[in-house]
């Protein structure tokens, strides 16, 4: 959001100067112009602020560091909550306080790009259901961020699992089902706690069974044609919205006095998407629907940056890595609709492979919690059908690249200069069903101490029920 | 490579399968019986049983030798609680047969019978086998009746005649869930349990279609419930929260002849010492550790673990289309404190000896069917996997409709590609 402020802050100081300079030279002028109406594109602003931390070495740890490199006995320094450097030794001031990581690993904290904690929250009663506002097919209108009950005790299972952000998505019920946010993963009262500086927000958007299962009897679409319908129309809605403001704002630069278009929630969004503020994320499995979405893309002129799900990638790995798509997969899960049959183990391995942009998502409140046991699934997956991928570029599936696909990867999702200091230290290698992520870093603060219980989170719905601070 | 590989196995495929004596030779050996787990040993098949296992790797006459040197041996691993062969495809796909509707014919469920059901050509029979998967129980899932009917016991080894036990038990639900489908209350479900079971015990013994009858329950579900409450075959209850597992006791305690299974059990780690006193084994899926309804509020990690310190036996494998998993579910409560030989025979002889079936399947003990998985390291782990898959004495083609997918797109990845990083 940072990017798009200034830009809407330049534009304001721009129209400032305007019409100053319209009145004082143009007195006479027959039409006055009222103030230029301009849409705050940020009303929910992130009020996140970061745990206390301290000066931190972690030392004797087998690091990845998320881009490509493994060193075997090394170092991470961070202060300040960024990353001050990682290596094989460091040298640091004194009075820096070390944690000694003997035969631990260090990564970068693990980023789901397919979360509706908080949305579809525990317990998962009806009165919590708030991810689907299936009461039509184009609701692009809504936030999921108005629906996320931080309360949500799946967050504090969440980062036990070494997850330091997250986004949540509305859910597929829709064609266009609404915006997304992006989280930190640090419990806290409300959504506006822990919505994380300046990411773009997301726009998600469905493939398939689930639009024409919703309303194939409330109207349509009925059919996978219906759904492509369904997306054209609306993206070409957008461009007719986006005209009627554009032309609003030449007129008014123009010294008009234009009166601004009625504001549309809906087609703002969509709008914003065909202007590149927003990020498409897409659920679809199968592979020739994702190839009609991506000729969809490039009629209207818009970025998918992710297929969520995309169970059938590995069938046009070639095709999404020619057009930049970044695929969010599960390691394994298949079979539970006819769009989900195709589902191999290898696809995440063979997309990888393919040169396009693979990613390890969760879509669950309890895969979540062991996406590193995701990733090391499908890396041993594929190294048993001859692909060979070394652990330290796998780890790209959990950090990197979701972080590229939510346009966040200046901030985190690498253990480089500068970033954040995001990053989990893990009792063993992370591609073990043994290993646990032992401490937590977010924003350089310790979030999660598993040797220290008074760390656990135990939110408000948790507190004074059976189990409260029993480990999770 | 792939294909080499392939050629391999489909060789030792058409020449182990012509041997009527294999013997496994120099693995790491779970057996699941008294001898526990053995570091290097010899398990010894004769056509299509278990004939033993002993330490060391000399191979007696007769038996051909198949090398497992470095690698873990166990028996075929037994899904605990599924729908396999009851379902391809769930959801909007057709017929489920794992799903019930209302019929005439019963009023409490327990006559629906599954065995009639169950499809041996289904994908998910080969998916789950080629990676260890060789029997299961399997039964209904989605019924408003009291009970889900009669489950069975099958192999998954693809063959014409899937069923090893047929009426092999019976399941209901006394949590949220079966409060809902039953009066919408725990005061109405456990009174219609209760009451169905009575019935059964007082029933005249013999009850043929045209007897009169006025029950709860219809003649055929008064003759489907008679091995339950004779002992015969396990009831299996579904509750998770604390106060409805002291209801199962209880109930237990009320009836101590009927074989008494909870499944699901998270909060039940809080009353494992009396679960553990009533005999009462459990089946769980031992990563739900989240608060679902407020039946679950205690649901941890720790469960299985737990259950097992206070003498619980532990069951591990509630899935259908990824049973696969159960060795990842397993290996999660290991990392919580379930020791490893336990999590193994959680996967293997504890759900076969729940069903009543410990000498058939689950171990290598003499006697059993040959079902016998030799993984590449330790099955718990997710990076490790069955190699080699034996049924009956015979090793099962390393294939499935996913494996021939797989092979089908492999050119597309053939060439690696430097990885793309969009920004």
């Amino acid at each position: 959001m940072n990017n798009t402020h200034k830009r809407l802050s330049i534009m304001m100081l721009c129209c400032c100067a305007f019409w100053l300079t319209a009145c004082s030279e143009d007195k006479a002028a027959k039409t006055e112009q009222a103030a230029k109406v301009s849409i705050d594109k940020n009303p929910f602003p992130s009020r996140y602020t970061p745990l206390a931390g301290e000066p931190t070495l972690i030392t004797n740890v087998t690091i990845l560091d998320g881009i490509g490199n493994k060193i075997d006995k090394g170092m991470v320094y961070f202060a300040d909550g960024k990353i001050v450097e990682i290596g094989e030794t460091l040298s640091v001031p004194d009075g820096v306080r070390t944690v000694d990581g003997q035969g631990k690993w260090v990564t970068p904290g693990i980023i789901d790009v397919h979360s509706h904690l908080g949305v579809y929250p525990n317990p998962s009663t009806h009165s919590h259901s708030d991810g689907n506002e299936a009461i039509k097919p184009v609701t692009a209108n809504v936030w999921a961020e108005h629906s996320v009950w931080p309360q949500d005790p799946g967050f504090g299972r969440a980062l036990a699992g070494g997850i330091t952000s997250l986004q949540i998505l509305p859910g597929s019920a829709n064609l266009f089902g609404g915006r997304s946010v992006v989280l930190k993963n640090v419990p806290n009262r409300t959504m506006q706690e822990m919505k994380f500086p300046g990411a773009p927000y997301g726009l998600k958007m469905a493939c398939g069974e689930n639009p024409k299962r919703v309303y194939g009897k409330r109207g349509g679409p009925s059919t996978r044609m219906g759904n492509v319908a369904g997306y054209r129309q609306a993206w070409s809605d957008a461009q007719d919205y986006q005209r009627k403001w554009d032309q609003y704002e030449a007129d008014y630069e123009a010294g008009k006095n234009p009166k601004a278009p009625k504001r549309d929630l809906n087609l703002e969004t969509l709008a914003g998407v065909l202007a590149g503020d927003i990020r498409v994320h897409m659920h679809c499995y199968r592979a020739d629907e994702m190839a009609v979405m991506m000729d969809v893309m490039k009629e209207f002129d818009y970025q998918i940056y992710s297929f969520q799900h995309a169970v059938e990638a590995y069938k046009i790995s070639d095709i999404l890595a020619e057009n930049n798509v970044c695929s969010a997969m599960w390691a394994d899960w298949w079979g539970f609709k006819m769009e989900a049959y195709d589902g191999i183990r290898e696809n995440v391995p063979m997309v990888h492979n393919a040169g396009a942009c693979a990613i390890v998502h969760s879509d669950s409140d309890l895969g979540i919690q062991r996406l590193n046991q995701e990733a090391a699934k499908a890396w041993s997956d594929g190294r048993r059908a001859g692909i060979d991928i070394p652990q330290e570029d796998a780890w790209i599936w959990l950090s990197a690249n979701p972080a590229k696909s939510l346009g966040i990867f200046d901030k985190t999702g690498s253990l480089e200069s500068g970033k954040n200091a995001d990053l989990v230290m893990w009792t063993a290698n992370p591609f073990s069903t043994y290993a646990r992520a032992e401490k937590v870093y977010i924003d350089g603060g310790l979030a999660y101490d598993l040797n220290d219980p008074q760390s656990w989170p135990v939110g408000d719905f948790e507190l004074g029920q059976v189990g409260e601070g029993d480990s999770k | 490579m792939k294909t080499l590989l392939l050629t391999a196995v489909l060789l030792s495929v058409s020449t182990v399968a012509l041997a009527e004596k294999i013997a496994i030779v120099g693995g790491k050996v779970f057996t699941g019986t008294a001898q526990g787990t053995l570091e290097s040993a010899t398990v010894l098949i004769d056509n299509d049983k278990i004939v033993g296992v002993s330490s060391g790797t000399s191979v007696p006459a007769g038996y051909t030798a198949m090398d497992a040197t470095g690698k873990y041996v166990t028996p075929g691993l037994v899904g605990a609680y599924t729908q396999l062969g009851l379902v391809e495809v769930g959801m909007s796909a057709g017929t489920v047969d794992s799903s019930v509707s209302q019929l005439p014919m019963s009023n409490t469920g327990a006559a629906f019978d599954v065995s009639y059901a169950v499809n041996p050509d289904s994908s998910l029979m080969g998916i789950s086998r080629v990676d260890g998967i060789t029997s299961a129980a399997t039964t209904i899932s989605r019924t408003d009746y009291l009970f889900h009917g009669q489950g069975a016991v099958i192999t998954l080894s693809g063959e014409a005649q899937p069923v090893l036990k047929p009426k092999a038990f019976v399941a209901v639900n006394v949590g949220n869930a079966g409060a809902d489908d039953i009066g919408g209350s725990r005061a109405a479900v456990w009174v219609m349990l209760e009451n169905a079971i009575a019935e059964v015990k007082d029933a005249p013994k013999a009850l043929s279609a045209t007897s009169e009858w006025h029950g709860i329950n219809s003649r055929l579900d008064v003759n489907a419930l008679r091995p339950v409450v004779a002992g015969n075959a396990p009831l299996l209850i579904h509750a998770d929260r604390a106060a409805d597992i002291r209801q199962v006791i209880a109930f237990k305690q009320r009836h101590p002849k009927i074989n008494v299974v909870l499944v699901k059990g998270m909060e039940a780690w809080l009353v494992a010492d009396e679960l553990a006193g009533a005999k009462i084994p459990v089946i769980i899926d031992p990563e739900f550790n989240l608060p679902g309804g407020f039946d679950q509020m205690g649901a941890t990690l720790a469960n299985a673990g737990r259950l097992h310190e206070a003498g619980v036996t532990v069951a591990i494998g509630m899935e259908t289309h990824n049973i696969r998993l159960a060795t990842q579910h397993a290996g999660n409560a290991v990392a919580h404190g379930m020791p490893h030989d336990v999590a193994l025979a959680a996967l293997t002889v504890n759900p076969a000896t729940i069903f009543g079936m410990s000498g058939e399947i689950g171990s290598l003990t003499k006697g059993a069917r040959a079902d016998v998985v030799i993984w590449s390291g330790d099955p718990l782990e997710v990076t490790e996997a069955a190699e080699t898959v034996l049924i009956e004495g015979k090793v099962i083609k390393h294939t499935s409709r996913q494996i021939k997918l797989q092979e089908r797109y492999q050119s597309f990845s053939d060439t690696p590609k430097a990885s793309q990083y969009i920004r």
